[in-house]
């Protein structure tokens, strides 16, 4: 399997390329990538930059142009369609059917990726994707149980990546509005979910608030290790019970599952952050590129270390990792 | 302006799904989806069941559009697609890319539901080269997003080619997940969840730490925590170029927004529902779906 990294700056770029990525995805500065946040991302000369390092160590860079262009925008859309061409990257990562036909329309010489965006999780998407838009490969959801990815991969007509490590996501990506319902703002419109210019932490005595856009999301006891106020994380109350209604702030970690999505026939796995430090990027490349060596090496003999799942629980949100939707009894 | 009511959201006892149909026989709307959208669990009622509904319905001159799952996982789900997609008396509602592969393949023409990305007119383009037929317009755009979305359509040459349809009343269905919430409330796992969302017709409210309703469950589906109100927006929607208006069924209220749509005063328009506390506008205004009309600056 592919190992392909996130790069949210240079520097990410080169810890992923020199700790053993595959692939590595970046995105322009702007609301044209679904981690749009301030001081983030590529410029057309830093773009530049990441193609010369990648390419020279034989790594490939994927762009992400995986939000939903309005029509007042559409030209950031297509002008980041045409650099990511120009460039000679490898593959442009979309969702939009408006921007999936434009770069078909093109011709150019580059691969198609459909983003998790598109939320594609079936045969059914997966052909109309393919035979509509050229599609070479599809990102899942990280909606779908380890089952349920191992029967897709079986008859799909197209190359599947999967999410491996990072924030989780529990909603179909791409049909999730709870951010803009709150703030205005989502991952479709702007490339953002519950933004940081909307979220106030507030300390007081006995408590500290994160609210988001004003809406208060959960408060922490002085001795609590408080959370950014990610809206699916927070602490409300359902039938006069205070609970994780949504997910509790915890990170995907598949690391074990390694054997089966490598016989399953997924061809790539994914690291997410690209909103992350380099210093995240070496280490969790470092571990996942030692784990798909080390599964390569003896397929049958293959176990996580130790070593590798409490490195990987240290860079996780609060500390802890789940399997997810893979494991049915997470749903 | 023609008023449509959406698919039923939520579980109800059939018996309550029969009835409540058998009353919209004598509603004031034009055109009825009908179907399961949420959860593939939910089987109570069969495909024929639902056609019976729908003959029921055409027969009382309404024009019937079968709805479909927003999202698919599994062979079994994608047959029933199949299934339905295949009937061969109603048009279908798409909600996932799924149909709309299968109804290019057989030619049929189309709708969208709320939880189709729309965003643009080139992506309305590809569409409509299936045979999208009509659209609604996304929850979380605004009025000067639909403008714009119709004035782009008109310059790719496509005005005429399509009917809109905008989402004005109901619980706003937010974000789809492979988790079941409202079995997660009861401590339940997903494949014992013992249809507890039957329990909740108008699905499981979520309040923050601060009393405030911010959301709603119902199963793997997270709704807003305020009843969308677009009532007062009507002519507005209207003026931007939408020839339809969708009203999602509740479990109470359904009526008298339409009543009051239909604009026959006495009947719905003073009703607490029409009038709604705890309902918002945002999204149509261009901010935060939560935010009411009185939070709106013009």
């Amino acid at each position: 399997m592919e190992l392909v990294c996130p790069a949210g700056s240079l520097p990410a770029l080169k810890a992923a390329v020199d700790n053993g990525a595959d692939a590595v995805y970046i995105g322009f500065r702007d609301d044209t990538n679904a981690r749009h946040f301030a001081g983030l991302n590529f410029n057309d000369n830093k773009a530049r930059k990441a193609l010369d390092y990648a390419s020279n160590k034989g790594v490939k860079v994927l762009v992400a142009i995986n939000t939903y262009p309005r029509p007042g925008g559409w030209s950031r859309w297509t002008s980041a369609a045409d650099l990511a061409i120009d460039l000679g990257a490898h593959a442009v990562i979309a969702a939009d059917p408006g921007v999936l036909g434009y770069v078909r329309d093109k011709h150019a010489d580059i691969r198609l990726h459909l983003s998790v965006q598109a939320s594609s999780t079936n045969l059914g998407s997966l052909s109309f994707y393919k035979e509509r838009f050229g599609v070479s490969r599809a990102v899942l959801p990280r909606v779908l149980s380890l089952s349920q990815v191992q029967a897709l991969a079986k008859n799909s007509p197209v190359e599947l990546e999967v999410f491996a490590f990072g924030s989780l996501c529990i909603m179909a990506e791409g049909r999730c509005w709870l951010s803009s319902y709150l703030t205005s703002e989502s991952p479709n419109t702007v490339g953002a979910c519950s933004p940081a210019k909307y979220v106030r932490w507030e300390e007081s005595e006995s408590s500290m608030n994160t609210r988001l856009n004003g809406v208060l999301i959960d408060r922490f006891a002085p001795d609590e290790r408080a959370g950014y106020p990610t809206l699916c994380k927070g602490r409300y109350e359902v039938n006069g019970k205070l609970q994780h209604a949504l997910e509790e702030p915890t990170s995907l970690n598949t690391i074990a599952l390694i054997p089966q999505l490598e016989q399953a026939g997924i061809r790539a796995v994914k690291i997410e952050g690209r909103q992350r430090s380099p210093a995240y990027t070496a280490e969790v490349t470092r571990v996942w590129r030692e784990a798909l060596n080390t599964y390569k090496a003896n397929p049958n003999g293959f176990a996580p270390r130790d070593e590798w799942q409490s490195t990987l629980a240290g860079l996780s949100e609060g500390c802890q990792t789940t399997l997810g939707a893979y494991h049915r009894a997470w749903q | 302006m023609e008023i449509t009511l959406g698919p039923l959201q939520y579980f109800w006892e059939k018996e309550q799904v029969l009835a409540f149909y058998k009353d919209v026989c004598e509603w004031p709307v034009g055109r009825v989806y009908l179907g399961e959208t949420v959860c593939s669990k939910r089987r109570q009622l069969k495909l024929d069941d639902w056609l019976g509904i729908a003959e029921q319905l055409q027969a009382a001159g309404k024009t019937v559009v079968l709805s479909t799952l927003a999202l698919l996982e599994s062979a079994s789900d994608l047959a029933m697609l199949r299934r339905i997609c295949d009937n061969g008396r109603f048009t279908v509602e798409a909600n996932d890319m799924a149909a709309v592969h299968r109804l290019s393949e057989l030619g049929r023409p189309f709708t969208t539901g709320p939880l189709f990305n729309i965003y643009n007119a080139l992506t309305l383009k590809e569409l409509i080269d299936c045979g999208l037929e009509r659209w609604t317009l996304p929850l979380e755009l605004s009025g000067n997003d639909l403008s714009a979305i119709l004035g782009q359509a008109d310059e790719l040459g496509l005005t005429g080619r399509f009917t809109t349809e905008v989402f004005v009343w109901g619980m706003m269905p937010l974000a789809v997940s492979a988790r079941c919430f409202t079995a997660r409330a009861h401590n339940l796992p997903k494949d014992q969840c013992q249809f507890v969302c039957k329990d909740y017709p108008d699905g499981l409210a979520v309040h923050n730490q601060e009393g405030e309703r911010v959301f709603t469950l119902n199963g793997i589906q997270t709704q807003s925590g305020r009843c969308l109100n677009l009532l007062g927006d009507v002519s507005g929607i209207q003026k931007r170029g939408a020839q339809a208006v969708r009203v999602s069924p509740q479990a109470e209220g359904t009526h008298e927004v339409i009543l009051a749509l239909k604009g026959k005063p006495g009947e719905g328009t003073d009703s607490e529902w029409v009038r709604g506390n705890n309902t918002c506008q945002g999204y149509w205004h261009g901010t935060a779906g939560m935010v009411p009309m009185a939070d709106i600056t013009p």
